[in-house]
C-alpha cells in the first residue's frame, strides 16, 4: 500500500488483484455489494413493482424530419386496457411540452409540432401491462409530412439547409455555438514559422470521431408514483445524478423540491447513458399524475440507441507543427460537433466542448489552439456521454492519432516520437497551453513501465521480420503496433469554474458513527457497477481503524443523501472519495476530544496509532473508535464545544481537477485478404494515483479496454441519408464479446494526486479514453505495407480493407 | 393458456397469454428477478436461464414452450442462505471480481455453471467460447474467465478431498 | 422490452398432426421451432402469425442417422446437436465449421436445421453449406414425402420450395468417399451475420478434381451457389492457381448489396477471397492433410 501523500513514484510488483482476506483499509477485498448481485437479489428499476402500478410506452416517429399533420389516438384510448394516451397537445396544456437540456437549450419531450429524428418521442401510452401498453402504441394513427432531413453535419451550415430548429424564433440556420480555447495568435505564429522553415512541417490530418452510444446492459427506465394526498413525487429512475436530476424536475415540472424523491436502486451499468433527463421520465411523471397511480416506463434495447444520450460525432482537423528533429511546437484544432436535433450534451455551463481543451495532452508544446463549432442535425440528442470526462476522449484521441500521423511522416518511431516531448517530472504541476494545471505525473517513466511490459524492442523486431515474409509473398498476417499515452482531467470540479445548470459540482458526504462503533456513510455520487459500497467503506476505515464491513455506505436516494451532483466524468472518487476521507478524519477529530475527556489527558498527548487514539508513549493507555463512539453517546462529561456523539458531515469543493495518465500499447495481427483484425495482446499501464482497492481498479480498466476495442473496431450509429438510424438494435450496434478481447495485461505506476486527501485521482474512464487511439494506431501501423496514414473507427473488415485500397470509408453515413 | 413449469425445483401452475416471454413469466409472475434482460434481439445475454438444463435466452423463449419443462435461475444456484452454500461460481465471480454492475451477472453464472457440468477443467478459450454470446460492458471478460477458472480449480479440490475420503473409507 | 402481439398457439403432436394445424388455421399460422429468427420479428411486430404452431416436441425429427451411403439430418437437429455429432465432424466437415460460426453457443443450443433453412435469410450459413454438399431437402404435406435438391429449396429471400401446409423434415446429405469440404465465414464480430461466407466440397480423383460443390451467402448468389466456378473446376486439375481462378469466378458472379457489413466490391472481393480459402482446404481435407 502507498503511503498517503508520499512524494514520487513507486512501481507495484503484484498487478492482478484477488481478492484477500478483508483488509481493514485499503486493498484487494471482496465487494460487499455482491452478495446481493450474485444470488439475483440486486434491485433494478424493473425490478420494483409498486401496488397498482400502470405500464407506460412512447410512439417514436419511424421519420427523421417532418412536420405532425394529424394525431389520432382515439382507437387506442378505447383499448380497453388503456388508461391514458398523453400527447404533445396534452403536455403543452401543462407547459410542459419542452424542457430544458442540461446545455440551456430546449427538448420536446412529446413532439408538437414536428419530428427531428427517428426515433423521437411523439405520444405516450399509459396501459395495465406493458404488452397491452405495446399493443396500444400501434392503434395511434400518426399522419406525417416528410421535410428534407439533415444527416451530413458537414452540410448543416450549407446556405439552403432546412431549418431543423424552427421552434426558435428567428433561427435561419443549424448553427448552436461557437467556442474556442487556447491562444490563437500565439499558436498562428508557430505555425507560420513552421511551414516557413526548412527543418520544420506542419502536418494535417482530419478525423471523424464517429458518434457511438454507451449501451448499458440495462436500458433507461423510471417509475413515478405521485401521491395525490401528500403531493409528494416518489421516482425510481435510472440515474447517475439523483440530486441534480431531483433539482432539474424541480424547474421542470414546477414541483416543489422537497416534495420530489428520486430513488437511483442498483443500476445496470451507466457509461453516462444515465446522466440526462429523458421525455420517457417526464411522461411517466406526468402520466402518474393523470392517472393518480404508479407508472412504470422501462425503454426497450432500439429506444435505448435510438433516442437517449449518444456520445462523440466529432468532425475533427489536426494540425500539428513539428520539427524534422521530432520536436512538437504547436498543435492546432477544427472541429465540427454534431450535436443532434436537441442541445442535449451533460456537461459545466462554461465548457461547450467539455474538456476537449486538453488535446494538448501529455506534452510539452509552444502553443495551442482549438475552435470548436457546433450544430444541428436531424439525429437524436445528446453528445457528452460515454466513459468520456467531458469529451477528453475525442481529445485524446486527436492528439495521440496525430502523433502517430506525425511520426508516420517523419519516419520516425512513434515511441521515440513520444519520448521525446513528454511532459517532464519536474514540469509539474503543469500550465498547459490550454489553461488547465496538470497536478502530478513521470509521464516518462510510465511509458517506459509500459515498454518494457509489452518488449517493444521485440515486438518491433517481430513485425520487422513479418513484413519481410509478407513483402516475399507469404500468407502472413500483418503485425501492428500500437501506443498511446493519455492524460485525462477528472474529478469536475472547482466550483468556482464548474457547475451544471449552476450547480456547482462539489458533493457532500455525512458520517454517523452508532454507539457500538459501526458506521453508516452517505454520499451523492451513485454507483453503476463502480462499487462505491465497498471503496468508500475502506475509506472510511482506513481513517478511523475500523472494519469495511462495520460501515454501511448509502447512495441513490434524495430523501437519504446530502446533495451533490453524482458520477461521471470520473468524479466519485476525485469528488465524493475526498468528501468522505475529510468527513472521516472530522470524525476522528472528535474522537480525540472524546477520548481525552475518557482518559482524562490533554488533547495535546494523544496521536493516532494503527486505529485507535493513544497516549503518546503509553501504548496501554489508548481507546478504539468503538470505546470512543459508547461514550460519546454516553453521560460521559463532554468538554466544552461538544455536544456529544461524533456525526459530522462536508461538502468538498475539490481544489482543482485531478489528472490520471497512462500508456497502452496495443499488437494486433490483420488479414490482408479479409481486413478483419485480431487484438492480440493489450498492455495497460495507468497511474491513477493512490489505489483504495486495486482489484476494483483493475476491473475498471479492463472494462475500459473493452470499450476501446469496441470503439476502435466496431461500434457505431451511423445514418443514412433519409436520417434513418442504422445502429438501432444489438443486431446493428456491435458490442464486443468475451473473442474480441484479449486477456488484458495491466501495470501501474503510482503518483499520488498532491491536492486530493488520500492522493487518489480517480480511473473509471481511462481505459475507454485511451484505448481507442492504440487500436487504431495499431491497425494503422499493420497496414504500413499498403502506406495507409489514417483511416477512421470503426475499424472494421470493411473498412480496413477499403482503407488499404486507398478509399477510406466514411463511418458517420450510411455505406453505399 | 394454462401451463406447469418447475423453477428451480418447485412446480408452479399459471394461467398465461401464450405470447407471455419466458423472461416474463419468470420475472413478473413468479417476481423471480434475478433473470434480467439486456436486449430484444437475443445477442446480450442477460436473460440466460437453464432450460432442461441447457442455457438458453429466456427472451426468445415463450413460456408456453416451457409448460413441463424445469427451468433453472440465479435463484436456484445457491443452496442455502449460508456463503457456504453458494456455488463455487458464484464465489469465483466474488473472489475474482467477475461482475461490476451485476446485470450480466446472472446468465454469465448460469452459463458458467453449465460449462463446469460438462467440461469441470476448461481452458480460458473454451470459457471465452461459451460465453461469447452474452455481452458484459463492465468487466472485459478478463475476470469472468478467472472466476469461472477460480470455480473449476475449487471443485477439482473437492473432488480430490472427496476422492481421498472415499479411498480412505475403502480402506 | 419488446414484446409480440397476441396469437393463438397449438403444439404439435406428430409430424401429421404439425400438417393438419397448418390446413385447419390457414395461411396465417407459421410453424415454430427454436423461434431465434421468429421471435424477434415477432417482438419488432413485423411478423404478426395468427397461429403459431409449435414443433419444438417433435423428437423424431431430432435425429441424426446414417442411411447407407447418407446421412439424415432431421429439422429439428439443433446447431448445438450438429456441432457436436461425431458422425457428421467424420464426413462432413464444412457443417462443422459452419455451426462454429453460426449465432453463438446459446442461441445454437435453441435454433435449429430447418428452421435455419425455411428461414431462407440471404445471410443464412446452413443454406450455403447444404447447397455446397449438393444435399437433398425432405418435404411432407399431407400426400406424404418429397425430395427437392437444397438447391432448388431456396426460392428467394425468405421463400422456399415446401408450401404453407408442408414441413422440411430432414435433409439428406450423401456420403462422398475420399471427398473433402469446408466453410468459412467473415464476420464483424462474433455472432453477426455473416459479411460473406463460402462453402466448398471437394472429391478429387487423383489431383483431378471429380465433384465439386460451392456455396456462398450473404453476397447475392442465386439459391446460394456458385455454378460457373463449379463448371470451372469440374474435372481439371485441383490446384491452387485453379481454386484462384475459380475465386474470381465467383466473385465476378455473385451480387451482393451495400450495406453496413461492407460496399459491394468489397463484399465482391470477400466472395472470391473466401471460396479460394475454403476450396484449398477441402483439397486438404480430401487428401487427408487436415483433419
Amino acid at each position: 500500500m502507498t503511503a498517503i501523500g508520499e512524494k514520487g513514484v513507486q512501481d507495484l510488483s503484484v498487478q492482478i488483484h484477488a481478492a484477500e482476506e478483508t483488509p481493514r483499509g485499503y486493498g484487494a477485498m471482496k465487494r460487499k455489494e455482491d452478495t446481493r448481485f450474485i444470488r439475483g437479489h440486486g434491485q433494478y428499476v424493473d425490478d420494483v413493482v409498486l401496488p397498482g402500478m400502470l405500464h407506460g410506452a412512447v410512439l417514436r416517429s419511424p421519420l427523421a424530419h417532418a412536420r405532425i399533420v394529424r394525431l389520432d389516438t382515439s382507437a387506442a384510448e378505447a383499448h380497453p386496457k388503456v388508461h391514458a394516451v398523453i400527447t404533445g397537445q396534452t403536455l403543452a396544456g401543462l407547459g410542459l411540452a419542452w424542457m430544458p437540456t442540461l446545455s440551456q437549450d430546449t427538448q420536446a419531450v412529446l413532439a408538437t409540432d414536428k419530428v427531428r429524428f427517428q426515433g423521437q418521442e411523439v405520444a405516450f401510452v399509459v396501459a395495465d401491462d406493458r404488452y397491452a401498453a405495446r399493443d396500444a402504441l400501434a392503434l395511434i394513427d400518426v399522419e406525417y409530412d416528410a421535410l428534407e432531413p439533415v444527416v451530413d453535419a458537414k452540410r448543416a451550415l450549407e446556405p439552403g439547409t432546412p431549418v431543423i430548429r424552427d421552434d426558435k424564433d428567428g433561427k435561419t440556420d443549424n448553427h448552436i455555438f461557437d467556442w474556442e480555447s487556447g491562444d490563437r495568435t500565439a499558436t498562428d505564429e508557430v505555425f507560420a514559422e513552421a511551414e516557413a522553415a526548412e527543418d520544420q512541417l506542419v502536418v494535417v490530418q482530419d478525423m471523424i470521431y464517429p458518434r457511438v452510444h454507451p449501451a448499458p446492459l440495462e436500458t433507461c427506465g423510471a417509475i413515478a408514483d405521485m401521491d395525490p394526498v401528500t403531493g409528494k413525487l416518489t421516482l425510481w429512475t435510472t440515474t447517475q445524478a439523483p440530486h441534480a436530476h431531483r433539482t432539474l424536475y424541480a424547474l421542470v415540472a414546477g414541483l416543489p423540491e422537497h416534495k420530489i424523491r428520486i430513488i437511483s436502486p442498483d443500476i445496470g451499468g451507466g457509461f453516462g447513458n444515465k446522466v440526462g433527463i429523458y421525455p420517457g421520465y417526464v411522461c411517466a411523471v406526468v402520466a402518474s399524475i393523470v392517472t393518480g397511480k404508479p407508472v412504470k416506463w422501462m425503454e426497450d434495447r432500439s429506444e435505448n440507441l435510438m433516442s437517449t444520450s449518444f456520445a462523440r460525432d466529432y468532425h475533427m482537423r489536426g494540425e500539428v507543427a513539428v520539427t524534422r528533429e521530432g520536436r512538437i511546437r504547436g498543435v492546432r484544432v477544427h472541429v465540427l460537433a454534431d450535436h443532434g436535433a436537441f442541445d442535449a450534451t451533460a456537461q459545466p455551463t462554461a465548457f461547450p466542448a467539455g474538456f476537449f481543451g486538453v488535446f494538448t495532452g501529455s506534452y510539452d508544446l509552444e502553443a495551442a489552439h482549438c475552435a470548436v463549432t457546433g450544430v444541428y442535425t436531424n439525429k437524436a440528442p445528446g453528445g457528452v456521454a460515454y466513459a468520456c470526462s467531458f469529451r477528453i476522449t475525442e481529445a485524446v484521441y486527436l492528439i495521440e492519432r496525430m502523433v502517430d500521423v506525425v511520426a508516420h511522416d517523419l519516419a520516425m518511431d512513434p515511441a521515440e516520437l513520444r519520448m521525446r516531448n513528454l511532459l517532464r517530472p519536474e514540469q509539474f504541476p503543469y500550465q498547459s497551453k490550454t489553461g488547465w494545471e496538470y497536478d502530478s505525473g513521470d509521464y516518462p517513466h510510465t511509458f517506459r513501465v509500459a515498454l518494457d511490459k509489452a518488449g517493444y524492442d521485440e515486438l518491433r523486431a517481430e513485425q520487422a521480420d513479418r513484413r519481410r515474409r509478407f513483402d516475399a509473398g507469404e500468407p502472413v498476417a500483418l503485425m501492428g503496433i500500437g501506443l498511446s499515452f493519455f492524460t485525462e482531467a477528472v474529478g469536475a470540479g472547482p466550483r468556482r469554474t464548474m457547475d451544471i445548470l449552476g450547480l456547482g459540482m462539489a458533493d457532500g458526504a455525512e458520517l454517523r458513527i452508532h454507539p457500538t462503533g459501526k458506521a453508516v456513510l452517505r454520499v451523492s455520487c451513485q454507483s453503476q457497477g463502480q462499487g462505491h459500497e465497498t471503496t468508500f467503506a475502506q475509506i472510511v476505515a482506513q481513517e478511523l481503524g475500523i472494519s469495511p464491513d462495520d460501515i454501511d455506505v448509502v447512495h441513490g436516494d434524495t430523501d437519504q443523501t446530502p446533495f451533490g451532483l453524482g458520477t461521471y466524468g470520473s468524479r466519485s472518487t476525485p469528488v465524493s472519495g475526498a468528501a468522505t476521507a475529510v468527513v472521516a478524519r472530522k470524525v476522528r477529530e472528535r474522537a480525540k476530544i472524546v477520548a481525552a475527556a475518557m482518559m482524562e489527558v490533554s488533547t495535546d498527548d494523544l496521536e493516532w496509532d494503527d486505529g485507535r487514539w493513544q497516549v503518546a508513549g503509553d501504548p496501554d493507555a489508548s481507546r478504539s473508535m468503538a470505546d470512543i463512539a459508547m461514550a460519546a453517546h454516553s453521560n460521559l462529561e463532554l468538554p466544552e464545544g461538544v455536544e456529544g456523539q461524533l456525526d459530522a458531515t462536508c461538502v468538498y469543493n475539490p481544489p482543482n481537477l485531478t489528472y490520471p495518465c497512462g500508456a497502452y500499447i496495443c499488437v494486433v495481427d490483420v488479414d490482408p485478404g479479409t481486413g478483419a483484425v485480431d487484438v492480440r495482446r493489450f498492455v495497460a499501464v495507468d497511474d491513477c494515483g493512490v489505489r483504495i482497492n486495486p482489484m476494483i481498479v483493475e476491473g475498471q480498466v479492463h472494462g475500459g479496454l473493452a470499450d476501446g476495442v469496441g470503439m476502435a473496431l466496431m461500434q457505431c450509429i451511423a445514418f443514412d441519408l433519409d436520417g434513418n438510424c442504422l445502429g438501432g438494435s444489438m443486431m446493428d450496434y456491435l458490442l464486443p464479446t468475451s473473442l474480441e478481447c484479449p486477456s488484458w495485461e495491466l501495470g501501474e505506476t503510482v503518483t499520488p494526486s498532491p491536492h486530493h486527501p488520500i492522493g487518489a485521482k480517480g480511473v473509471g474512464e481511462s481505459a475507454t479514453v485511451g484505448s481507442p487511439p492504440a487500436v487504431v494506431n495499431a491497425v494503422i501501423d499493420a497496414l504500413a505495407p499498403y502506406d495507409v496514414r489514417h483511416a477512421d473507427m470503426p475499424l472494421t473488415p470493411a473498412a480496413v480493407w477499403c482503407a488499404a485500397q486507398g478509399h477510406p470509408l466514411r463511418p458517420d453515413l450510411g455505406i453505399t | 393458456m394454462q401451463i406447469t413449469v418447475s423453477v428451480n425445483g418447485e412446480s408452479y401452475v399459471r394461467d398465461v397469454e401464450p405470447r407471455l416471454l419466458l423472461t416474463h413469466f419468470l420475472r413478473d409472475e413468479l417476481r423471480l428477478t434475478g433473470t434480467h434482460w439486456g436486449c430484444d434481439t437475443s445477442n446480450c445475454g442477460a436473460c440466460v436461464v437453464r432450460l432442461d438444463g441447457v442455457p438458453v435466452k429466456s427472451c426468445t423463449v415463450l413460456a408456453v414452450m416451457a409448460d413441463g419443462a424445469e427451468v433453472s435461475t440465479v435463484e436456484g444456484l445457491a443452496h442455502g442462505r449460508s456463503e457456504a452454500e453458494l456455488d463455487p461460481v458464484q464465489e469465483g465471480f466474488m473472489v475474482c471480481h467477475g461482475l461490476q454492475c451485476g446485470f450480466c451477472t446472472p446468465g454469465m453464472m448460469l452459463t458458467s455453471r453449465a460449462l463446469l457440468d460438462r467440461d469441470p477443467a476448461p481452458s480460458a478459450e473454451t470459457i471465452r467460447e461459451a460465453i461469447s454470446g452474452q455481452i458484459c460492458r463492465c468487466t472485459g471478460y478478463e475476470n469472468i474467465v478467472r472466476s469461472v477458472q477460480w470455480a473449476a480449480a475449487k471443485e477439482a479440490a473437492v473432488r480430490g478431498s472427496a476422492d481421498t475420503d472415499t479411498s480412505e473409507a475403502m480402506a | 422490452m419488446q414484446v409480440p402481439a397476441q396469437f393463438e398457439y397449438h403444439k404439435a403432436t406428430s409430424v401429421d398432426d404439425a400438417i393438419a394445424l397448418l390446413t385447419r388455421h390457414g395461411p396465417e399460422s407459421f410453424l415454430v421451432a427454436g423461434g431465434h429468427s421468429l421471435l424477434p420479428m415477432m417482438k419488432l411486430r413485423l411478423a404478426e402469425p395468427e397461429t403459431l404452431i409449435d414443433i419444438n416436441g417433435l423428437d423424431e425429427l431430432a435425429v441424426v442417422a446414417v442411411e447407407s451411403d447418407h446421412v439424415r439430418i432431421g429439422a429439428m437437429v439443433r446447431h448445438s446437436a450438429l456441432l457436436s455429432s461425431p458422425v457428421i465432424a467424420e464426413h462432413f466437415p464444412i457443417f462443422t465449421d459452419a455451426e462454429r460460426l453460426i449465432a453463438d453457443p446459446i442461441v445454437r443450443n435453441r435454433g435449429t436445421v430447418g428452421g435455419s433453412l425455411c428461414q431462407a435469410d440471404p445471410s443464412e450459413d446452413l443454406s450455403a453449406a447444404f447447397s455446397a454438399m449438393r444435399a437433398t431437402a425432405v418435404i411432407r404435406g399431407a400426400d406424404g414425402e418429397r425430395e427437392v435438391p437444397v438447391r432448388e429449396f431456396h426460392r428467394g429471400p425468405y421463400e422456399t420450395a415446401a408450401a404453407h401446409e408442408e414441413i422440411l423434415v430432414a435433409v439428406r446429405v450423401p456420403i462422398r468417399a475420399g471427398s473433402g469440404s469446408a466453410y468459412a465465414k467473415l464476420e464483424r464480430r462474433a455472432g453477426d451475420w455473416a459479411v460473406a461466407s463460402a462453402g466448398a466440397m471437394l472429391r478429387l480423383e487423383g489431383e483431378t478434381v471429380a465433384e465439386v460443390g460451392i456455396g456462398l451467402s450473404a453476397v447475392g448468389a442465386p439459391h446460394f451457389v456458385a455454378p460457373e466456378a463449379e463448371e470451372h473446376l469440374r474435372g481439371g486439375p485441383a490446384s491452387d492457381a485453379a481454386f484462384v481462378e475459380a475465386g474470381r469466378i465467383a466473385s465476378a458472379h455473385c451480387s451482393p448489396s451495400a450495406d453496413q457489413r461492407g460496399p459491394v466490391d468489397y463484399k465482391r472481393h470477400l466472395a472470391g477471397e473466401l471460396t479460394t480459402r475454403v476450396l484449398r482446404r477441402a483439397a486438404r481435407r480430401s487428401r487427408g492433410e487436415e483433419a
